[in-house]
């Protein structure tokens, strides 16, 4: 009976929609969302729909990030470009160099007249999408940030204090020897090894992973994670691996479903994968900072986002502009935000989200969501730790996984690895520089 | 005797033709065009700025000795893929053809893998060998071995020829069946009246007489493994771990698509382009002269 009554209601509402939408303006949204993240984006969409009858949001899922941008690139060459374009984090310098295909936010808010405040944003959230004069391009939509989680009952067992100092990877390393002797089979694994172990490392430890501001200071930039510092700490997993210490799941996020079903006791990994660890978790688990040496001088400074921003596409008219300028500031509006933040594990991305989340009891009632807000903000960022902007990206991180690979598997030490990555590397990055001029 | 149609319209003949020249045009001269063309150029992703660069993306891949790798996996992934598949195939059809009672159900089950997509047949022997979930990586832990294709590359590439090769035995299982019924039952009986064991008919008779459907199938099968096993490489190794399942095409893919370097991608198109052609011919010069029509 319910669902019949639902059903109707449902056919009703969308009827009207329909209805409403010939007289709103319509606005597209292509996005890379899909199951849960999809279901909230739509309710995010919906809530806008409903709360005025100006505009009507129209979201489409175009696949994952890198087919998405795909989408939008290939839309734009044909003139069908959405008015805004869900990018991740590593596609943010191709879509800067494109000056003619995309619109800033601040112009745009600067244009249709819109109340925008930059300053509400977090700062090292904020940092990764705006230029060195402090304008913001693009709005952030969906941040994390890494994180150290632990299999409280895996120290246990190993006869290890679960509440134990993890802070530094020295402690890190003594207790994967004690868990390595007790037996375990997967101390430590990790997803998104370039992101985490040598992009956020070198924030963490404000030591550059490349040139020129990590690249925000001109695209003349060359990789520099060659240094002491990263290749210390992937020589040392790369002992760790060869030990049996740390288990390599693979490029992506891998790893997860083996930390969540109790194999690992400690995982690295974004704080968006909250969700699902505490949704299948059958153990005591805890969240922690992402840890950091001792001997570094400057650690711990601020990890660095991941996640994606809403790029606003040019050659579209000013009254759909007003519409897309609207919806941007109702996402960033701290009730979208915090909720956002509450249900995803994503960052919120106002320092008034944080407070209104703090306000209704959520970091007391969930123990450890509130470390990644607090890795970005404790200190101002750095120029190592603003964050990366470098042209090519996606295919650097595959050029760093398979490097990293060869570290893994014994085939080569760090230093060979890591200068062979950067090599190649600064060869895709001078490509980048000339046609982006 | 010389067969010979005489069209008494002059046009008609090529009126005829023209829709598989039109197709052919369209869909394959004019991006093939299209390539030559925009592998002289470094464009920006989104079209709004090129630089004509000669032979220049050319001159970068060849001098990139991780490049110069991805062709040595090439040939060894096609060339397993190709034995792989093809023998297989064979195996399985001289055993069909001898099967005399539930034959057709036979058939049935060994043409069904070709129904499948390569993504979703990647998917399926991802499942299997996945190193924490797969249930084949659980018996071979079992029994002693750690199975673990993320990170070790001859595991990785024997994986994805297994499952690219899988798919593609039902294709040749059903054209080495045909050829193999087409063959005259005398020869063979003949021989076996004058003591010829099993092998040896098979030898000197049926794969003989079989050659021209093996020649075809070698042609079929090599660009097969060229191209079309796209899908296993990207559900299942992505091209890792390194880059020892990287092979030329998915490289195009991981460049142009993922990359974005549109003109990189060009050239890489444009080599393979004259590799599979150069192939083709070496096929039909050396290895056609062997074979009985």
């Amino acid at each position: 009976m319910t669902i019949r009554k639902t059903l109707i209601a449902a056919t009703t509402i969308t009827g009207l929609l329909t209805g409403a939408a010939h007289a709103a303006t319509e606005i597209e949204w292509w996005h890379a969302f899909t199951g849960r993240l999809g279901d909230l984006l739509a309710e995010q969409i919906q809530t806008f729909n409903d709360s005025q009858d100006e505009y009507v949001i129209k979201g489409s899922h175009k696949g994952n990030y890198s087919e998405t941008l795909n989408a939008g690139i290939a839309a734009f060459r044909a003139k069908e470009q959405p008015h805004m374009l869900m990018v991740f984090e590593v596609g943010t310098a191709t879509m800067m160099a494109a000056k003619g295909a995309i619109v800033p936010v601040y112009e745009l808010m600067d244009d249709t007249g819109k109340d925008f405040d930059p300053d509400a944003f977090m700062g090292a959230v904020k940092g990764y999408y705006t230029t060195t004069d402090g304008k913001m391009l693009s709005l952030p939509y969906n941040s994390s940030t890494p994180v150290l989680y632990v299999n409280k009952d895996a120290l246990s067992d190993a006869g290890l204090n679960p509440d134990m100092d993890l802070s530094t990877w020295e402690n890190v390393g003594a207790a994967l020897d004690a868990l390595k002797e007790s037996g375990h089979e997967c101390p430590l694994t990790t997803a998104w090894q370039s992101w985490i172990h040598l992009e956020n490392f070198g924030a963490w430890h404000d030591t550059p992973f490349a040139t020129k501001d990590n690249g925000f200071a001109g695209t003349d930039t060359e990789l520099a994670f060659n240094g002491p510092m990263h290749v210390k700490h992937i020589q040392t997993m790369g002992d760790w691996a060869k030990d049996g210490k740390f288990i390599y799941a693979g490029r992506r996020n891998e790893g997860g479903a083996r930390f969540r079903a109790g194999e690992c006791a400690f995982f690295t990994e974004s704080s968006a994968g909250y969700a699902g660890v505490k949704k299948e978790a059958e153990f005591d688990f805890a969240i922690r900072p992402l840890p950091y040496y001792v001997t570094a001088p400057k650690a711990p400074q601020n990890t660095i986002i991941g996640g994606a921003s809403l790029w606003v596409m040019a050659g579209h008219k000013d009254e759909e502009y007003a519409g897309v300028a609207e919806f941007l500031n109702f996402l960033s509006s701290s009730e979208i935000q915090a909720k956002w933040h509450q249900d995803t594990g994503y960052l919120p991305i106002t320092n008034d989200a944080a407070a209104l989340t703090k306000e209704q009891g959520f970091y007391d009632e969930n123990p450890g969501t509130e470390i990644a807000g607090m890795q970005m903000t404790t200190k101002a960022p750095t120029g190592n730790s603003k964050g990366l902007r470098l042209g090519s990206f996606d295919q650097i991180r595959g050029i760093i996984d398979e490097e990293l690979e060869a570290v893994w598997s014994g085939d080569k030490d760090a230093q060979e690895a890591m200068d062979s990555a950067v090599k190649r590397g600064n060869a895709l990055l001078r490509r980048f520089e000339r046609s982006a001029k | 005797m010389q067969k010979r149609a005489v069209f008494r319209n002059r046009w008609l003949p090529y009126l005829l033709v023209a829709p598989q020249l039109l197709v052919t045009l369209v869909f394959f001269f004019w991006p093939a065009g299209q390539a030559i063309w925009q592998s002289l150029y470094l464009p920006d992703p989104f079209g709004l700025s090129e630089e004509f660069v000669g032979l220049e993306n050319f001159r970068f891949l060849l001098g990139d000795p991780y490049y110069l790798a991805s062709f040595q996996t090439t040939a060894v992934f096609s060339i397993l893929v190709t034995v792989l598949s093809m023998g297989v195939a064979l195996y399985l059809a001289v055993l069909a053809d001898r099967v005399i009672k539930g034959s057709g159900i036979y058939r049935t089950l060994l043409v069904w893998p070709y129904a499948v997509a390569p993504a979703v047949a990647g998917v399926l022997w991802l499942f299997m060998f996945n190193p924490s979930l797969g249930v084949i990586t659980y018996w071979m832990k079992v029994m002693g071995y750690d199975w673990n294709h993320v990170l070790d590359g001859g595991e990785a590439m024997t994986l994805v020829v297994m499952a690219s090769a899988w798919k593609q035995v039902s294709y040749n299982f059903l054209f080495f069946l045909a050829g193999l019924q087409s063959i005259p039952k005398s020869v063979i009986e003949a021989a076996a009246i004058d003591g010829a064991s099993f092998a040896r008919r098979f030898w000197t008779i049926v794969f003989p007489l079989l050659s021209p459907t093996t020649f075809f199938l070698l042609v079929v099968n090599v660009v097969y493994a060229f191209f079309e096993t796209f899908a296993v490489i990207h559900t299942i190794t992505g091209g890792g771990p390194r880059q020892d399942t990287m092979i030329l095409v998915y490289k195009v893919f991981a460049d142009g698509f993922v990359g974005q370097d549109l003109g990189s991608s060009a050239a890489q198109s444009v080599i393979l382009l004259f590799l599979v052609g150069i192939l083709t011919v070496i096929q039909f010069r050396f290895i056609e002269r062997r074979v009985h029509y």
